[in-house]
C-alpha cells in the first residue's frame, strides 16, 4: 500500500527540511512564525508515522520499508534504510518527543527562537536516521552529525555553566564513537559493503570479537552512559533546556542501548558471551551506586539524570543478563522475556524521565531555580501540576500500573533465572528509587508555602498541560497494556536474540 | 642530434597564464588609473580561463613532452583546477581588504598570477629541474607579497623568516637531489625509476640519505612537523589576504611535489620513506592538535591545525596503495577548501585599521551576522571531522586506505588526535554562539564579491559532505589509470 512512498526518508528529511527552513524564518520578532514551522513540520512527521506504523508487518523480523542507492560507490557506501521492530519503535518515539518539545518550548524560550526549533528539528531527522539506517557509515555520519545541533542547543540556550557542559558533553561522546569508526571500517574489510546486516556473518575469531565489542562498547557506553563514563550526563543534563534534557533522555540514551542490540550483540556474540560477567557488574554499580548519588543531590535536574543513569542500567543489565540465563538454563525463554523486559524499561523510561525533565521545566520557569531547597509547598499552588508530577514520580519508582513497572518486573524475574546475588543488587532499585523520588517530591511539593516565589506561582497554562497530559496518558497506557509495544518487537527480539546467541567461532 | 618540436598541448594552460600576466601587467600599467577593476577583472579572467583550459583538458590521455620533463596526466590537472579555483576565491575574499588597507592591488594581483604559474608548472613538472623551477616561480612571489604591507614591522619580519626558512627548504631539496642524481644518473623521473630499482642494491646508503633530504624539502614546504616552525609565526604575521592565499593553493603544489618526488619517483625506497612519514605524520598530528589547544589568536590556531591536517593528510601516502594517495589528494582538496573559507571569513571581517586576529574577535558573531556564523560553524565542524561534513568523508578516506594496508594502531590514534583537535574548534564555535558580542552593530557585507564566495565556499563544505561521491571518485581515478 504505501511501498512505492520512500516514508522512511521522508520521517528523516521533513524535519531537517523544515529545521533549515525555520532557521531563515527570521530574528526575534518573528518568533511566532517560527515556532508556528516548527510545529507543523514536527505534526507532519507525527502523522508520517501513522502509514508506517499501519503499514509495518509485526509478523517478521526482516528490515521493512528497505530504501537503497548507492551513496559513495567507491567505499561501497550505500544510503540504506529500513526498520524492524525494534527500530520502529524508536523512530515513533522520537517524532513523539520532538513534537511534545516543540510545544513545550513555546513559552519558554524567547531568545533565538528560529535557531532554537531549527535545532531540534534537525537533531529530531539526524536521530530518526540513526534508527533507521542499515549502512553503518550512514549510522555513523547520523550518530556523530547529531551532536551539533544538540552542542548549540546546551550551548545557547543552557544554564550557567552551559559552556562547559556543552564542550564536555561534546568530547566525551566524540571520543566514545572515535573507535567505533574503526572498528566499522575493519569489518568493512572483511565484507563487500557497510551493510550492517551482512556484518552479523562476518566470521570473526575470539580476539577481533574482544577487540570489535570493546570499541563499540565504548561508543555505546559513553551514550547510554553506563558507569563510568556517565559523568558528562549529569552536567549536560543540569544545564540543557528543559527540551533539550528531554530529548537527552528520552532518545540520545537509548541510541545506545539500540547500538548494543544493533551491533554489539549480533556482530560478536562470543565476545558479548565472554564479557558478559563484567558487563553485569558495571550495570549493577549504575544501578546500587548511582543511585545512592542521586539521593544526595540537590538540584532537581542532577537528580533526574542520575536517575537516568540508574535506570540505563537496568536496561544494560537486562541485555547481558541474558547470556548467563542462557548458560544456565539452556533454552531461551526466560532471556526473551529479560530482553523484551529491557525494551519495555528503555521506552517507558523516555515518557517517565521525559516527563518529569519538562515538570521541572516548567517550576524553572516560574521560579528560576532548580534547587530542591528553593521550593516546598508547590501542591497548594499548582495542584494540577502536582498530580501529574506525582503520577510521572511514580512510575519513575516502578508503580505496577505505570509503564516503570512492566520493565523493571520483566528484568527482575528474568535475572532469578541468572543468579539470585544479580536479582539482589538489581531489586535494590525499587527501594532506592523510591527514596530519592518520593523524598524530592515531598520536598517540593509538599509542606507549607515557604517563599514569596512559590506563593506566586500559577498552575499550568495550555501548552504545559497538552503535553503532561499526553504523557501521561502514554505512561498509563503502557502500563496498562505494554502488548502494544511487546506485541511490535517481540519477532525482531526473537531474531535477535537467535543472532546473539549463536556462537561465531 | 635530432631536434623535433615538443608537443605544445600539455603545458596550454601555462602558456596561456604567462601571456596573460603580460596582458595584466600591461593593463595595470596604462589603464589601472581610469578604472581600477581591471586588473581585478583581468587577472580573475587569466585564473578561470587556465581553470577552463584544465578542465577541457580533462580526460586527455597521459602525455609526456619536453624531452620527459613535463607531464599532463589527470592528477596534474585535478591539483591545477583546485590550485586556480582556489586562487579566484581568495582574489574575490581579498578585493575589500586590499582597497581598503590601500595595499598596492596591481602587484598583489600579479604575484597570486605568479605564484599560480609557478604552482601550474610544479604539479605537471616530470623532471627534478622542471620540479624546481615550479617551486621557485612559485614560492618566491609569496614572499614578495607578504612583504607588500610595508609599513607594518610585523609583516616584514614575517615574509624574512619565510624567505630564509623556504630557502634552507630549497637547499635541502636540491642537495636531496643531487644525491639522487649521483645514484641514478639522470633528473627525469621516468628513468629514475628505471634506475633506481637497480641501484638501490648498489647504492642504498646514498639513495636514502638523498631521500631524507628530499622529503625533508618537501615536508618543510608543507609545514610538517618537525619542519613547522615557519608555519605559525609566517601565518600570523602575514596579512590576512596574504595568510588566505599562503594556507591556500601552496598546499596543493606541495602536496604534488610530494607526490611526484616520494610517491612516483622512488617507489623502490616505498619502505624507507613509509617509516619516515609515519614518524611526521603521529608527530604532526601531536604537536598541530595539541598547541592549537593554547592559541588565543585565530591565525596561529589554524596555522597549527594546518600542521595537523597536513599530518593526517600524509596517512594516505602511507596506506601506499593507489587508494591511499587517491584518498590523501581528496583530503588535500578538502583542506584547502576548508582552509579558504575559514581565511577567507578571517579576510573579510578585517576591516580598514582591523585586523582579525583574536578568537575573541568572534564573539557573538551569531547575533551580528547569522550567515557567516553559521558557514563558519560548518567550516570548523568539518575541520574537527564531524559528519554530515565533507571534512569527515577526508577523514575517513585515509582512514580507510590504512585499515585496508592492514595498518590499524595508526588510524586509532589519529583519531585520537582528531579528538583533541575537536576541543579548539568547538571553542570558535563557542565563542560564536554562545557569548555575548563585545560590539552590537551587526556585520554587514559590502562586498558581493565576498558574499558570494563565502556562500558558495560554506555550502560547498556542506554539499560536499552529503554528496561526496563525484570528488572521491575524480581524486580516485587520477591514480588507477
Amino acid at each position: 500500500m504505501f511501498t512505492d512512498v520512500p516514508l522512511l526518508s521522508l520521517i528523516i528529511w521533513v524535519p531537517i527540511i523544515g529545521g533549515i527552513i525555520c532557521m531563515f524564518a527570521g530574528d526575534d520578532r518573528k518568533a511566532t512564525r517560527a515556532r508556528c514551522i516548527a510545529l507543523l513540520t514536527a505534526f507532519i512527521n507525527l502523522l508520517l508515522c501513522v502509514p508506517l506504523y499501519l503499514g509495518f508487518d509485526k509478523s517478521t523480523s526482516n528490515m521493512q520499508f528497505i530504501e537503497n542507492i548507492d551513496w559513495i560507490a567507491k567505499f561501497g557506501v550505500h544510503y540504506q534504510l529500513g526498520v524492524d521492530g525494534i527500530s520502529v519503535l524508536m523512530v515513533i518515539l522520537s517524532t513523539i518527543t520532538t513534537f511534545l518539545v516543540v510545544i513545550a518550548s513555546w513559552r519558554p524560550i524567547k531568545k533565538n527562537v528560529a535557531q532554537y526549533m531549527a535545532a531540534f528539528l534537525i537533531m529530531q531527522g539526524m536521530m530518526v536516521g540513526v534508527f533507521e539506517s542499515l549502512d553503518a557509515i550512514l549510522f555513523y555520519v547520523f550518530w556523530e552529525g547529531m551532536l551539533i545541533p544538540m552542542y548549540l542547543c546546551i550551548g545557547m540556550w543552557g544554564g550557567a555553566r552551559r559552556t562547559y557542559a556543552s564542550i564536555k558533553f561534546f568530547l566525551y561522546t566524540f571520543l566514545g564513537s572515535a573507535l567505533m569508526l574503526i572498528a566499522i571500517l575493519y569489518l568493512r574489510t572483511k565484507t563487500t559493503d557497510f551493510n550492517i546486516l551482512s556484518f552479523y556473518s562476518v566470521q570473526l575469531t575470539m580476539t577481533e570479537q574482544v577487540y570489535i565489542f570493546i570499541a563499540f562498547l565504548l561508543a555505546f557506553a559513553v551514550k547510554i552512559p553506563m558507569w563510568p563514563v556517565h559523568t558528562w550526563l549529569p552536567d549536560a543534563h543540569t544545564e540543557a533546556p528543559a527540551g533539550g534534557s528531554v530529548v537527552l533522555a528520552a532518545l540520545m540514551l537509548k541510541m545506545g542501548i539500540y547500538g548494543i542490540l544493533r551491533f554489539s550483540m549480533p556482530i560478536t556474540p562470543d565476545a558479548s558471551q565472554h564479557l558478559a560477567g563484567l558487563m553485569i557488574v558495571l550495570s549493577l554499580i549504575a544501578i546500587v551506586y548511582i543511585a545512592v548519588v542521586a539521593v544526595g543531590q540537590t538540584d532537581m535536574k542532577r537528580l533526574i539524570a542520575y536517575s537516568s543513569v540508574a535506570h540505563m542500567g537496568f536496561t544494560t543489565l537486562a541485555c547481558f543478563v541474558i547470556y548467563k540465563i542462557v548458560a544456565k538454563t539452556g533454552d531461551l525463554h526466560d532471556a526473551y522475556l529479560t530482553l523484551e523486559g529491557g525494551m519495555v524499561q528503555m521506552l517507558s523510561h523516555a515518557f517517565s524521565t521525559g516527563a518529569m525533565f519538562l515538570g521541572v521545566g516548567v517550576l524553572y520557569e516560574r521560579l528560576h531555580s532548580r534547587e530542591i531547597n528553593a521550593f516546598g509547598g508547590v501542591a497548594h499552588k499548582m495542584p494540577l501540576f502536582a498530580a501529574l508530577f506525582m503520577l510521572f514520580a511514580l512510575a519513575n519508582v516502578g508503580l505496577p500500573g505505570t509503564s516503570g513497572f512492566v520493565g523493571e518486573f520483566l528484568i527482575i524475574l528474568g535475572s532469578f533465572k541468572a543468579s539470585y546475588v544479580i536479582t539482589l543488587f538489581a531489586a535494590t532499585t525499587l527501594v532506592l528509587s523510591a527514596t530519592y523520588t518520593l523524598w524530592m517530591y515531598k520536598r517540593v511539593f509538599f509542606g507549607k508555602v515557604m517563599t514569596q516565589g512559590v506563593e506566586d506561582m500559577h498552575d499550568l497554562e495550555m501548552p504545559e498541560y497538552t503535553v503532561l497530559f499526553i504523557l501521561a496518558f502514554l505512561v498509563i497506557f503502557i502500563g496498562v497494556y505494554p502488548n502494544a509495544l511487546l506485541s511490535v518487537f517481540h519477532t525482531s527480539i526473537g531474531h535477535l536474540l537467535e543472532l546473539s546467541t549463536t556462537s561465531k567461532l | 642530434m635530432n631536434f623535433t618540436a615538443p608537443d605544445l598541448l600539455p603545458a596550454i594552460g601555462e602558456m596561456f597564464t604567462i601571456g596573460m600576466i603580460c596582458v595584466v601587467m600591461l593593463a595595470y600599467l596604462f589603464f589601472d588609473k581610469q578604472n581600477r577593476g581591471i586588473t581585478y577583472f583581468l587577472t580573475q579572467v587569466t585564473l578561470l580561463g587556465a581553470a577552463v583550459i584544465a578542465i577541457s583538458l580533462y580526460g586527455h590521455p597521459t602525455e609526456i613532452t619536453f624531452d620527459g620533463s613535463f607531464i599532463l596526466d589527470s592528477e596534474a590537472l585535478l591539483l591545477k583546477i583546485f590550485i586556480l579555483l582556489s586562487s579566484v576565491f581568495v582574489l574575490m575574499y581579498s578585493r575589500p581588504y586590499i582597497r581598503d588597507n590601500e595595499i598596492a592591488h596591481g602587484e598583489f594581483y600579479l604575484l597570486i598570477l605568479f605564484s599560480a604559474l609557478g604552482m601550474q608548472v610544479l604539479v605537471s613538472a616530470y623532471s627534478f629541474i622542471t620540479l624546481y623551477l615550479g617551486l621557485e616561480v612559485f614560492s618566491l612571489p609569496l614572499y614578495a607579497m607578504i612583504a607588500l604591507r610595508h609599513n607594518r614591522p610585523v609583516c616584514q619580519e614575517a615574509a624574512m623568516k619565510y624567505f630564509i626558512m623556504g630557502a634552507i627548504a630549497s637547499g635541502f631539496l636540491l642537495y636531496g637531489m643531487s644525491l639522487v642524481y649521483g645514484a641514478c644518473q639522470s633528473l627525469n623521473i621516468q628513468e629514475i625509476v628505471s634506475m633506481m630499482s637497480l641501484s638501490v642494491e648498489s647504492q642504498p646508503m646514498m639513495l636514502t640519505v638523498g631521500l631524507v633530504f628530499i622529503a625533508a624539502g618537501a615536508l618543510f614546504k608543507l609545514g610538517v612537523a618537525p619542519f613547522h616552525m615557519w608555519v605559525p609565526d609566517v601565518y600570523e604575521g602575514a596579512p590576512n589576504a596574504m595568510t588566505l592565499f599562503i594556507s591556500t593553493a601552496p598546499k596543493l603544489a606541495g602536496f604534488a611535489l610530494l607526490l611526484r618526488l616520494l610517491v612516483e619517483a622512488m617507489p623502490a625506497l616505498f619502505p624507507q620513506w613509509q617509516y619516515l612519514l609515519i614518524a611526521v605524520a603521529v608527530l604532526s598530528m601531536a604537536v598541530g592538535n595539541i598547541i592549537a589547544i593554547a592559541q588565543d589568536n585565530i591565525k596561529r590556531m589554524l596555522a597549527y591545525s594546518s600542521i595537523a591536517n597536513m599530518g593526517y593528510m600524509l596517512l594516505g601516502l602511507i596506506a601506499g596503495t593507489p587508494r591511499g594517495y587517491g584518498s590523501a589528494t581528496f583530503y588535500i582538496i578538502t583542506y584547502v577548501i576548508m582552509s579558504l573559507g575559514a581565511f577567507g571569513i578571517i579576510t573579510i571581517l578585517s576591516r580598514k585599521g582591523f585586523e582579525l586576529e583574536k578568537i575573541d574577535d568572534f564573539k557573538g558573531l551569531n547575533s551580528r551576522n547569522p550567515w557567516l556564523a553559521l558557514m563558519m560553524l560548518l567550516i570548523m565542524f568539518s575541520m574537527a571531522g564531524v559528519p554530515p561534513s565533507v571534512g569527515f568523508f577526508a577523514k575517513v578516506g585515509v582512514l580507510e586506505s590504512l585499515v585496508r594496508a592492514d595498518i590499524v594502531w595508526l588510524p586509532a590514534l589519529a583519531l585520537v588526535f582528531a579528538i583533541i583537535g575537536a576541543y579548539y574548534y568547538l571553542r570558535v564555535v563557542k565563542v560564536m554562539y554562545f557569548d555575548e558580542p563585545i560590539e552590537k552593530t551587526p556585520v554587514i557585507l559590502e562586498s558581493f564579491d565576498a558574499q558570494l564566495a563565502i556562500s558558495i565556499n560554506g555550502l560547498a563544505v556542506f554539499f560536499l559532505g552529503l554528496f561526496p561521491t563525484t570528488m572521491i571518485e575524480l581524486c580516485q581515478k587520477a591514480f588507477l589509470a
